[in-house]
């Protein structure tokens, strides 16, 4: 245990150490990548070197954590939760530069910066699971923000980039403004931006029951729901994910919402507690509606982008029912699920690089038609990924424990989320309407006459789909020391919350 | 022979082997056969070796299994053979797993059947025949993880590792309509389980979130009888869906008819019913002793009884009449199971058995049938007698099993429900007995259907009678027909003790449940 002083200069750079290896990184890529002339092979390299540079934040994140180093209640959290989340960032991040190498070669995306912006995207992120104040946290939402809208659209041929880059531009300042909204009424009712400070603030009803505090957390609320693409917030994803290149789709899809949800998460448990029951209430809502907008949308979907991207909204419901519970085992499976979540996504993105043989971005289910024929490694894998997106214990791995660990948490709160569970549970037999859709179409479908085989796939995206599979199955078999870290770190970030005064009163 | 077993520690390593012994079968049968270039179609030359090294695997393990019979002591309570080991320790789950009398006889049922279905259907398979062994192999591994789990986390994880390679093989290799049937039965048996999963969450808590053990549990869990109501209802589901209890049936008779024949012999095995008698009761034993919860399960067995036996009536394709006929079995279970004396769960058990023995012997006839004329339509049929007087004889004798004729293995086990129910729900027991009465209409009807009636359809002529293989496979299960039925008391012996625990286990867990009850106004 090592207190830290965020006032001495000093200290202050210790604590916000991993973010800067990561920005600096990417400012100093950012140079390297302008200095040479666009080619494949400079593309390349930044590219490696981006990968260098979220290696180095990894092992800045273990040695921060391996130092135990705490702080007071400044302005950035330093805390375990906060180094559990910026690694499953930085393993996001890693996994989408790698597929993203052989994918922009294929595409002829050679524009260098887009490795740089992952970068700067990610120090943003990382700056937002840091957040312990409300300015930190929009400073993280704007870096990571502007960052993906950019990646969303770098492929400037495309016109269904371009769409996707503006239409997720317009809403994400649209729900920025929301954020910043809230934030300011937040500050009105309470004069701070320390979540801290607010949440000693929420104890004295006068204040948490004021209407600038009651409009200000639900105007922060709809930011956050913007962000993690809960419903009825959640109409960009489709078009964003379905637009944007794949490996960017899965940044989306996996980073931007473990950064978002771990903002969340400390929002929650620090700020708001268990004080209001309007935003717990809300939260509920917010939960069910997603699950269930989610993966009933996504069993029409016949493009691959679309169906995982409404999957995304269908986890982000399941993510939120965590977040419902308020607890800190709450924020321990949210830990834990957005591993699981992150390794299966963006192995599916990497399965979908390396289906989409150079053609126009879309990626219509037909062609993976027999793919089990042709490909049976890549087959095999997608099928790991939706049985661990489905949440099937063995042949799911670490998705079935994911599940688990939401359902258990939703279930151990101190007002116990019986219906938010078996809304769960209901609405994951409807998912496996589509991803055993396309289990069956790879496996039970014959390969078309004339439809040639994908190419094989390269190194790179073949580590990480290797990588990402053995994992899944791998703590799918023995998850213990995942959920010790994910346990321990809540549990030692979080102070476990009072109990609910009024907890008869609270489901709908 | 209990001798020989304990000097070579059969105890100590039987169960994992068991477990162990099919995965790595279907790792060798990966590296079997000349490797083809990648995306080939391994050739016909190779097929062979397959077959034989899967076979050799499911022989194996029925050889380990067979010393079960021996090793389990009927008289000693508990469970044998047990091994326990850390999990994951967080949240208190482990790696329980043991065998009792009831556990022993279905593994042993398992293991037996599923080689002699592989030989019975040994030149149905001709494509991607290395993952179709390879997956029958897990599938048989996740069936005995289920009958060995004393854990429910443990138990949970097997009971969905049966689902994906059935899911797999009906999806790939089954009938015409295999897409639809294969994604059927794996939504409607993943709501029941899911459900079950949260089931299991509650269970967890009101043990403080220490343990799944299922010993464990039974002993401390005291849940008032609202929430007992709610999980027994959730495991319940969970297993009459998986079992075909009516009316959570419709989805078998689809899937047992698109699956090729090992897989339909593999869905004759009740785990669901297993699954009843090992948690859904013994865990919620107030619930399950509950009048209003004993009157309904007891009416849907006796309704599937009958329902069962009229719909395989008018079933005019001879696998979904065996499928009905055994749906209509599963309700003299459930009847033998709720009505809860020592008799009649006794004989539950044994028509867990039998419905398994004789499901599958017709499901491999059936299969056979198949090879020969393409067709399981029984109107394209009639007497085959003549022509092939082997498997008509044969035919025959599984349908008797099947109707409870004396004799046959049949009617010990369905007698042992009715004596044991009628005491307790006579009204029951008596519209069960009709559709024992029903069950020898619809099957002597099919048989005359099938094997007299006139030679009318030429293409009958040809077909040929059993060869050696399928003739060995055949008796096989006529021996097992014959000996249940004619000297059953090995099995009963084997049986008695563990149902007469069962029954005092549950009626003193109610009796603590209503204790509890009364203690808390």
């Amino acid at each position: 245990m090592m207190p830290l002083d965020l006032s001495i200069p000093a200290q202050l750079t210790t604590a916000y150490l991993p973010d800067l290896v990561v920005m600096g990184g990417g400012m100093l890529l950012l140079l390297w990548a302008v200095w040479r002339p666009e080619s494949e092979a400079h593309s390349r390299s930044v590219a490696w070197i981006a990968m260098g540079v979220c290696l180095a934040g990894i092992a800045a994140v273990l040695w921060s954590w391996n130092r135990g180093l705490t702080a007071g209640n400044g302005a950035i959290a330093v805390d375990a939760f906060r180094w559990v989340t910026d690694l499953v960032i930085l393993l996001g991040m890693l996994m989408t530069l790698a597929i993203s190498v052989d994918f922009n070669q294929r595409m002829r995306l050679l524009a260098p910066e887009m490795h740089v912006l992952v970068v700067l995207a990610g120090s943003g992120m990382m700056l937002l699971t840091a957040a312990r104040d409300l300015m930190v946290l929009f400073l993280g939402v704007e870096l990571m923000s502007v960052s993906v809208y950019v990646l969303a659209g770098i492929d400037r041929r495309s016109s269904r980039g371009a769409e996707s880059s503006l239409k997720y531009f317009l809403l994400g300042a649209f729900s920025s403004a929301f954020l910043l909204y809230g934030i300011a009424l937040v500050y009105g009712a309470t004069g701070s931006t320390n979540l801290v400070t607010i949440g000693e603030a929420m104890s004295t009803p006068a204040v948490s029951g004021s209407p600038m505090m009651m409009v200000g957390l639900a105007l922060l609320l709809v930011g956050f729901a913007f962000k993690v693409a809960a419903a009825p917030f959640h109409m960009w994803t489709p078009d964003v994910y379905d637009g944007a290149p794949a490996p960017y789709s899965g940044l989306m899809a996996c980073a931007v919402k473990t950064a978002s949800f771990a903002a969340l998460v400390r929002v929650c448990l620090e700020a708001v507690g268990t004080g209001s029951e309007r935003w717990h209430l809300a939260l509920w809502w917010l939960a069910a509606a997603t699950m269930v907008v989610g993966n009933l949308f996504a069993i029409q979907q016949r493009n691959v982008k679309r169906m995982l991207s409404y999957s995304s909204i269908g986890h982000a419901g399941f993510l939120l029912v965590a977040v419902t519970a308020q607890t800190t085992e709450g924020a321990a499976a949210i830990a834990f699920y957005l591993v699981a979540y992150t390794l299966a996504t963006l192995g599916a993105f990497a399965v979908v690089v390396a289906m989409n043989g150079g053609s126009d971005g879309v990626t219509h289910v037909d062609e993976y038609a027999g793919l089990w024929t042709v490909r049976p490694g890549l087959a095999m894998a997608m099928a790991v990924y939706m049985l661990a997106l489905l949440g099937f214990p063995l042949v799911g791995g670490m998705g079935f424990f994911a599940k688990w660990y939401v359902l258990q948490a939703a279930l151990h709160a101190s007002a116990p989320q019986t219906r938010l569970a078996i809304i769960l549970v209901l609405t994951t037999v409807v998912s496996a309407g589509f991803y055993l859709y396309l289990v069956m179409v790879m496996f039970m479908r014959p390969r078309p006459e004339g439809l040639a085989p994908p190419p094989p796939a390269t190194g790179l995206t073949r580590l990480v789909i290797a990588t990402s599979v053995v994992l899944i199955l791998a703590f799918g078999l023995y998850p213990s020391p995942a959920v010790k870290v994910a346990q321990r770190s809540a549990a030692a970030s979080f102070a476990p919350a009072a109990p609910r005064p009024t907890a008869s009163a609270v489901a709908p | 022979m209990p001798g020989f077993l304990a000097s070579i520690h059969y105890g100590t390593w039987v169960l994992p082997a068991l477990l162990a012994i099919p995965l790595a079968g279907a790792a060798l049968i990966r590296l079997a056969g000349r490797s083809p270039l990648p995306g080939q179609e391994l050739r016909a030359a190779a097929w062979r070796e397959v077959r034989v090294l899967a076979f050799a695997t499911f022989a194996a393990e029925a050889v380990v299994a067979l010393g079960l019979w021996w090793f389990v002591d009927p008289a000693r309570a508990g469970y044998v053979a047990r091994l326990d080991l850390p999990w994951i320790q967080d949240w208190g789950a482990r790696f329980t797993i043991g065998v009792d009398g009831i556990s022993a006889v279905m593994i042993l049922l398992t293991c037996l059947l599923m080689p002699l279905a592989v030989a019975a259907s040994w030149q149905v398979v001709t494509t991607k025949i290395r993952s179709y062994y390879s997956l029958l192999l897990i599938l048989t591994s996740g069936v005995i993880g289920v009958f060995v789990s004393l854990d429910l986390l443990l138990f949970y994880v097997f009971w969905e590792l049966m689902l994906i390679p059935m899911y797999f093989i009906i999806g790939i290799w089954g009938g015409t309509e295999r897409l639809r049937a294969s994604l059927r039965y794996f939504l409607v048996t993943m709501i029941g389980s899911l459900l079950m999963l949260v089931a299991i969450v509650v269970c967890w808590q009101a043990s403080g979130g220490a343990t799944f053990g299922l010993e464990a549990l039974t002993r401390t869990l005291s849940l008032d009888l609202t929430y007992q109501r709610w999980l027994f209802a959730a495991f319940f589901l969970a297993f009459a869906i998986k079992s075909a209890v009516f009316p959570f049936h419709t989805w078998l008779p689809d899937a047992q008819h698109e699956a090729p024949t090992t897989t339909a012999v593999a869905l004759s095995v009740k785990v669901g019913a297993y699954g009843i008698v090992r948690f859904a009761v013994p865990l919620f034993p107030a619930a399950a002793l509950d009048d209003g919860i004993r009157a309904i399960v007891i009416g849907l067995a006796v309704v599937g009884i009958v329902y069962g036996a009229l719909v395989a009536l008018v079933q005019p394709d001879f696998k979904k009449l065996v499928s009905y006929s055994s749906i209509s079995h599963v309700g003299f279970i459930v009847l033998g199971v709720f009505a809860l004396t020592a008799t009649s769960v006794q004989g539950a058990v044994l028509v867990m058995v039998n419905t398994g023995i004789t499901s599958a012997a017709m499901m491999c006839i059936l299969g056979m049938l198949h090879e020969r004329r393409k067709t399981g339509m029984i109107a394209n049929f009639g007497g085959i007698a003549r022509v092939v007087p082997m498997l008509s004889a044969m035919l025959a004798l599984v349908a008797m099993s099947g109707i409870a004729l004396p004799g046959t293995n049949g009617f010990v086990g369905e007698f042992l429900v009715l004596a044991g129910a009628f005491a307790g729900f006579p009204v029951a027991s008596i519209l069960a007995a009709t559709g024992v009465v029903l069950g020898a209409v619809y099957a002597l009807w099919a048989i005359q259907r099938v094997i007299f009636n006139p030679l009318d359809n030429p293409e009958n002529r040809r077909m040929k009678d059993l060869n050696r293989r399928e003739l060995a496979v055949l008796s096989a299960f006529a021996v097992a027909i014959l000996w249940i039925g004619i000297w059953p008391s090995p099995m009963l012996d084997r049986l008695g003790g563990p149902s007469r625990r069962f029954v005092m286990q549950v009626e003193q867990g109610a009796r603590a449940a209503a204790t509890l009850e009364a203690a808390t106004p």
